[in-house]
């Protein structure tokens, strides 16, 4: 592009003509990625917008996307004791619909299960990341650092894994926690997720990247390795700490085919992704407003943490791409 | 430090040093065995029980306890599954739907991701963070929630199908998580290609599946569901593309300029060979992602589109858990899927080339 700036200067025919041809450029970038862009958020913007509407109303075209007051109910029942419908028609003119919270009420109210499938996420989130970050990076330090018999082996042990594919392992670890008792259980999830390749990878690749001279230090002033590792070597840790946090956290909160496998038939111990499953139904009779409340509410946590933690998503996203 | 304290700390350790390898080793092992358990037990051992079981005629449901509860048949569940069995055309049918999804997603989000991320590194551009937030945050969410959004965007009476009906005045809706019609045959249809027209082709078999049938491509609602994982990872790839076009050095890009490169030369003849192990990266990731494709086909494949969308790892899933389940023919899907992403893995590192030292 420099290129062509330079060219901006001189002004002769063919300085001119490549000019020209930077501007469409610029255009047809911009346009291109307005484009991309409008087609990844308009489905969002369109599911927050149709969750706050009466089923009627959530099939219709052109779709509103602009909520204005006041609230409505979907089911009104008049003196006489019947009850009407709101129809679409009732709730949305042009681009403006009265929401509705119908929807919200009817799986966070009362007998809803929903928020105990939220609490689930969070307990297997939480802790599923709080081992990682100790295992992975316990194993990450010692692949770095230690010299011990068998080093090697369990450093190709560890990246021999990540090439195993998740969905291989589906039905042996539903037979492994079969046989061992531990099928719809909180356990059983937290056991075969405590520790990941990726992250002990992850964790290995950072301590060496740090001088070892602070340390040796410590071990001359006669601290344990263990006391070492968790006062001195961990605080050093903390960029590729929180790295591994938001992969584990995210790749948790969103887990669907473990939770399916783990506790797949208990559905008190369901995680969101797997409640999601369940307000959508086996039957073509889909109820919308209940499948599009759920999906904003399992969202809205991780775009929250997303947009208060972007650059290290970024970052951490990248990290792992020049790594590969 | 000084010389004194370093000297000191010399002898001690000269004097601690077989002592201090036995600790080393020990405290090695300590710190490695709890997450190498947890990969031993759930990640390898699990591996060896699928292949060991793939070998025997379990059906998964009589318990283990029981004397009779499995045979040890050899390979008699990959011979049935891939070349004799009554059911060869099932994994063939899944290994078609599998390829066309990966062959037609791969190209097309790692294309995209590439031209994204060369537009945003542009200097002119303003918003850069914007247009960065935008592509990436269908990443953020659950492969589950993108499937429930785009049943409803790609419902009946859905917003897809009422944006195309007001660009399109004559456009007909089509159920797009219902139609089972395949791509290539809906265009070859255009052209006037249909079944009736070409006999030669559905009266020959393959692998129990008609020629016909091979290339039909994928169907509408499998198209639907490859249009679903195009649109949440091209995010993803862009900004792994985008740190890699950052790191080239801007030497490169000057000395190109000095030799009179256009900046589509410079384009052809630096960045992109530069982006190779990036390119290889991504690519490996596609296909990783592609042929374990399962949580999208879980929540969007339906009794209707069961044939057309049935993938093979969620033919893995369908023979273990079903109401007749075969854990035997179960596993043998799945230690072949692995080979398959194995191989796959392998040629792409001959085509696209990994190798840092090539470039």
């Amino acid at each position: 592009m420099t290129t062509l700036q330079i060219n901006e200067a001189i002004p002769t025919a063919k300085g001119e003509s490549r000019f020209r041809w930077q501007r469409l450029l610029v255009v047809v970038g911009y346009a291109l990625l307005i484009l991309i862009a409008f087609l990844e958020i308009a489905p969002f913007v369109m599911t927050v917008a149709s969750s706050f509407k009466c089923e009627p109303a959530i099939g219709t075209y052109p779709a509103a996307f602009i909520p204005l007051p006041p609230l409505v109910q979907c089911q009104n029942t008049d003196a006489a004791g019947s009850t009407t419908r709101l129809s679409a028609d009732q709730q949305v003119s042009g681009a403006t619909f009265n929401p509705t919270t119908s929807g919200y009420e009817r799986i966070l109210g009362e007998g809803a299960d929903l928020p105990r499938w939220a609490l689930n996420t969070v307990i297997y989130s939480v802790v599923v990341t709080l081992l990682r970050l100790t295992f992975d990076s316990m194993a990450g330090y010692a692949l770095a650092r230690f010299s011990f018999p068998g080093n090697r082996v369990l450093f190709f042990i560890v990246l021999g894994t990540l090439m195993i594919p998740g969905v291989v392992l589906l039905i042996p670890r539903f037979l492994m926690l079969k046989q061992m008792g531990l099928l719809n259980s909180y356990w059983g999830y937290f056991l075969v997720l405590g520790a990941d390749a990726f992250g002990i990878l992850l964790m290995k690749q950072f301590f060496e990247s740090i001088p070892k001279e602070i340390e040796e230090a410590a071990s001359v002033d006669g601290s344990s390795r263990f006391t070492t590792f968790f006062r001195i070597v961990l605080p050093m840790a903390t960029p590729a700490l929180v790295a591994l946090t938001i992969f584990s956290f995210q790749g948790q909160w969103n887990n669907f085919m473990d939770a399916l496998i783990i506790v797949g038939t208990n559905t008190t111990l369901y995680n969101l992704p797997m409640g999601l499953t369940v307000l959508r139904g086996s039957g073509q009779d889909l109820q919308f407003d209940l499948i599009l409340a759920g999906s904003v509410i399992t969202t809205l946590p991780m775009a929250v943490i997303f947009f208060m933690f972007q650059r290290y998503f970024v970052e951490g996203v990248s990290y792992s791409g020049l790594k590969g | 430090m000084t010389t004194t304290t370093a000297a000191a700390s010399q002898k001690q350790k000269a004097i601690r040093e077989p002592n201090a390898k036995r600790q080393e080793a020990v405290a090695g092992l300590g710190f490695t065995l709890p997450a190498l358990l947890i990969l031993v037990v759930f990640l390898i051992l699990p591996l060896f029980v699928a292949g060991y079981f793939s070998l025997t005629d379990w059906n998964g449901r009589t318990p283990l306890t029981n004397p009779t509860a499995y045979e040890y048949i050899g390979f008699q569940n990959y011979q049935r599954l891939l070349i004799d069995g009554r059911r060869v055309d099932d994994f063939y049918n899944a290994f078609k739907n599998t390829f066309y999804y990966a062959f037609g997603v791969i190209p097309t989000q790692t294309i995209i991701a590439l031209v994204l991320a060369v537009i945003v590194n542009q200097r002119w551009l303003r918003g850069r963070g914007i247009f960065r937030t935008a592509f990436y945050f269908p990443s953020i969410t659950s492969s589950i929630v993108v499937s429930m959004i785009f049943l409803f965007m790609f419902s009946n009476t859905g917003p897809v199908n009422g944006a195309l009906r007001a660009l399109f005045p004559n456009f007909q809706n089509v159920s797009w998580l219902t139609d089972n019609n395949g791509v290539i045959h809906n265009i070859l249809g255009l052209i006037g290609i249909t079944a009736d027209t070409v006999p030669a082709l559905t009266e020959t078999e393959i692998f129990r599946i008609s020629i016909w049938e091979w290339i039909s491509g994928p169907s509408v609602a499998m198209f639907t569901i490859m249009v679903l994982a195009i649109w949440t990872t091209i995010g993803t790839m862009m900004v792994v593309y985008l740190a890699a076009l950052q790191n080239i050095p801007s030497q490169v890009y000057e000395a190109a300029q000095v030799d009179g490169a256009t900046a589509w030369q410079t384009f052809r003849r630096i960045t992109l060979p530069l982006l190779k192990p990036t390119t290889f990266f991504v690519v490996t990731l596609g296909l990783i992602g592609t042929f374990q494709v399962f949580d999208q086909i879980y929540i969007l494949q339906s009794n209707v589109t069961h044939r057309t969308t049935m993938s093979i790892a969620y033919l893995v899933y369908d023979q273990a858990f079903k109401t007749d389940p075969n854990m035997g023919r179960a596993t043998a899907i799945a230690i072949t899927l692995f080979v398959i992403i194995f191989i796959a893995t392998l040629l792409q590192r001959r085509f696209v080339g990994g190798d840092r030292s090539e470039t």
